[in-house]
């Protein structure tokens, strides 16, 4: 059987030059007065292929993942695909109305209340005005702010803002949905409601392409998947053999990460700007024996205006079964006194991680005393490798769950009628 | 790493290799129906697609509508800036040329004189500053959603459109005021205005094109305005500038169309036709190449922006 095709790439390619020796020229002074200096010299310049020769085929309905360590492509996969930016070379033909969400809340406005903004990024999204109208009241009861719709946005708080956000781009009627990461934004509840909704919309018929870091979101929604490395798709099809793949190659190759500022939305105002796992001793490590301590360093700043007392909070992520755990200072009670903090490091000591052996991503959430106002998702990928906790020769079953225990076991019995305890394993 | 997998799972990578084909692929090109978009990679000179632009006229309107609430919010006096600006500028023109230089005004009151020259002048001055500026101004939406990138200047030109329709209701109050009566030239007066905005668009696009890369166009832009200011006929009338130096002064293209608006107005000073026909050529030729300047150079803007 087969379906009609929604979206066809073949021999994409993408580059960007890079000039080297610092010469990167944003005055016309600057490059005027070098081109005078050096006036026969060629620049120094590097091609780099962003994507390269990447071919693939995704029919109507289907779901897709696109998974793949930063630096892959996918982000500029995207930006080809809705037309942000143009190839280098390559062919695509989309069979469809396509809708993409490369960021939620992109041309919302701090000073137009929310009611106008809905029809700003209504029609920033590519929806017409008698679309928003009909959609309004759907929109609304989605993000559950219809008492601040006449209220500027910015009195409203991140996660109000975030809600209407998405609520907006939830409504888009387009038959291919491009999104990327958009759920890395709002609280866990809110994630799951918005995990809702793409399932409502991958069920609909409609063709989504969808980048994630977060695997168990991608193995929740997605029918098939892309696997990129290095600007070439390198595995397409089932998503199961998908996320192996992917998780065999990560594996393969420690986990060294890009800039952490493609993780966060552009409006995002005091900003986590560095994330480190750390042993113990301080020294930074991505692979962990069983049960050791990990420390999670945090690094912000908060340019605009000083954060009064900023609360961190660690999630872990198990790369297919989901959520693992989470934990943050209020809930710990931990809290950094009332102050001004232009900048600072948290860090965050997990004693004895009961974590078994496999990989795991961190969503990392830095917030104030009234909410959330940043957080970096699956860019900390924290290995944990088969250790010997037991001292048996024996590691724990990987497959048995995401945690281990320490157990003690005792015998009881009767011998002779006699009863006999022991604690086994005293030998 | 990538080969090691080749021949379990489709990979297309290895293009010569024989691939397997997987769900994706099943299906041979040529019997695929046509698409709704190709995308393409394109260089040099492109066609500007207007049916494109009228596809997102709601964008086109949103955002002009974005710009119109945001101009005055948190100002106490909101919207009476539209009309105070201009008149406060006229205010100082006619100390500084009327009374303290003395200059002449065509027989009509200097105030009067100066606000219809400000009328024009504002309204290109506004189009070119907004539209040069528009591109850096929204480069998150830029970089972040595909609309074709003409709707962004296109759709200034309305909040300038709309303060020009209150500056000219406060003219007509002003002219009433002072007994003065335009003749039937006001009917040419909107051929003259859609040629300034013509003029500034084309300048405004250009310069929008080139601040993407160049910062610096938004340093010299007002310096720039500035001096076009005081060499056209805004401030004073052309016929303070000497005779023989006319045919230099009406070089620039302004000259002709400030004059032309100032005579629809208040029905003073002449009409040169031969320096109108050629502002004319000059605002439309500017406008065609600053559009298609800007349209070649607007796959890149997303990159570099």
């Amino acid at each position: 059987m087969s379906k009609d095709i929604a979206i066809s790439v073949r021999g994409l390619s993408k580059s960007y030059t890079i000039q080297h020796n610092a010469a990167k020229h944003t005055t016309a002074a600057e490059a005027l007065l070098n081109r005078l200096r050096h006036p026969f010299a060629r620049s120094e310049q590097e091609t780099f292929w962003a994507l390269k020769d990447v071919e693939f085929d995704i029919e109507q309905g289907d779901v897709v993942g696109v998974i793949g360590r930063n630096g892959a492509g996918k982000s500029t996969l995207l930006k080809i695909l809705s037309r942000i930016t143009e190839p280098t070379t390559g062919e695509i033909d989309l069979y469809g109305r396509v809708g993409s969400l490369l960021e939620v809340g992109t041309g919302f406005h701090s000073e137009l209340t929310g009611r106008e903004n809905i029809y700003l990024n209504g029609a920033i999204l590519g929806m017409s005005k008698r679309e928003i109208a009909r959609q309004f009241d759907a929109i609304v009861d989605f993000s559950g702010v219809e008492q601040f719709l006449d209220t500027p946005v910015k009195r409203y708080s991140s996660g109000m803002y975030v809600r209407l956000a998405f609520a907006v781009a939830a409504h888009l009627s387009s038959e291919i949905l491009i999104v990327d990461e958009v759920l890395a934004v709002g609280d866990a509840e809110f994630q799951r409601k918005c995990l809702g909704k793409m399932k409502d919309m991958a069920g609909s018929g409609r063709t989504v392409l969808f980048v994630s870091h977060n695997m168990a979101a991608v193995s929740n929604l997605c029918s098939s998947c892309l696997v990129m490395q290095r600007g070439r798709v390198c595995f397409a099809g089932n998503v199961e053999q998908g996320l192996d793949y992917y998780s065999a190659s990560m594996n393969a190759s420690g986990g060294t990460q890009g800039p952490i500022q493609q993780f966060r939305p552009s409006w995002a105002k005091p900003y986590i700007t560095s994330l480190r796992l750390l042993n113990e001793e301080g020294k930074e490590q991505t692979h962990f024996p069983l049960g050791s301590d990990v420390v999670v360093e945090m690094e912000f700043c908060s340019p605009t205006f000083p954060l009064r007392s900023p609360v961190m909070g660690v999630v872990i992520n198990h790369m297919t079964n989901g959520t693992v755990g989470g934990v943050n200072m209020r809930m710990t009670g931990d809290e950094i006194p009332d102050g001004e903090y232009a900048a600072a490091t948290i860090r965050c000591l997990l004693k004895e991680l009961p974590l078994l052996q496999g990989q795991y991503t961190m969503d990392i959430w830095l917030g104030d005393g009234a909410g959330d106002v940043d957080n970096v998702s699956g860019y900390l990928t924290l290995h944990l490798e088969e250790t010997d906790i037991y001292g048996s020769g024996k590691v724990p079953f990987h497959h048995m769950g995401v945690i281990f225990f320490k157990p003690e076991w005792k015998l009881r019995t009767e011998v002779g009628g006699q009863e006999r305890k022991c604690l086994v394993g005293m030998k | 790493m990538c080969e090691d997998f080749c021949g379990v799972y489709s990979c297309r990578t290895d293009r010569s290799a024989e691939t397997v084909e997987s769900n994706f692929m099943s299906i041979p090109l040529e019997n695929r129906p046509r698409p709704t978009l190709s995308i393409r990679p394109r260089s040099g000179w492109q066609a500007i697609n207007v049916m494109e632009i009228w596809q997102f006229r709601d964008l086109l309107l949103a955002l002009a509508a974005r710009d119109v609430k945001l101009r005055y919010r948190q100002t106490a006096l909101g919207a009476a800036w539209v009309i105070l600006q201009p008149l406060m500028a006229a205010g100082i023109f006619s100390f500084v040329f009327g009374r303290v230089a003395k200059l002449p005004s065509d027989g009509v009151p200097y105030f009067l004189f100066a606000y219809a020259g400000l009328l024009g002048w504002n309204a290109f001055s506004s189009t070119l500053s907004k539209v040069s500026g528009c591109m850096v101004g929204n480069s998150h939406l830029v970089s972040k959603v595909f609309f074709p990138r003409l709707v962004l200047p296109l759709s200034t030109v309305f909040s300038t459109l709309i303060d020009f329709g209150v500056a000219f209701a406060m003219l007509a109050v002003l002219m009433v005021a002072h007994g003065v009566l335009p003749g039937v030239g006001i009917l040419l007066f909107p051929v003259w205005l859609l040629l300034l905005l013509l003029l500034a668009l084309g300048l405004g696009l250009y310069s929008a094109a080139l601040t993407v890369s160049y910062r610096d166009v938004q340093y010299i832009l007002p310096v720039f305005l500035q001096f076009i200011m005081y060499a056209s006929p805004i401030a004073y009338a052309v016929s303070a500038v000497p005779e023989q130096m006319q045919k230099y002064y009406f070089l620039n293209p302004l000259s002709g169309l400030m004059e032309a608006c100032r005579w629809s107005l208040l029905g003073r000073g002449e009409l040169h036709p031969g320096y109108l026909a050629y502002s004319a050529v000059i605002s439309v030729g500017v406008f065609v190449f600053g559009a298609f300047t800007f349209k070649r150079m607007e796959r890149k803007f997303a990159d570099v922006v």
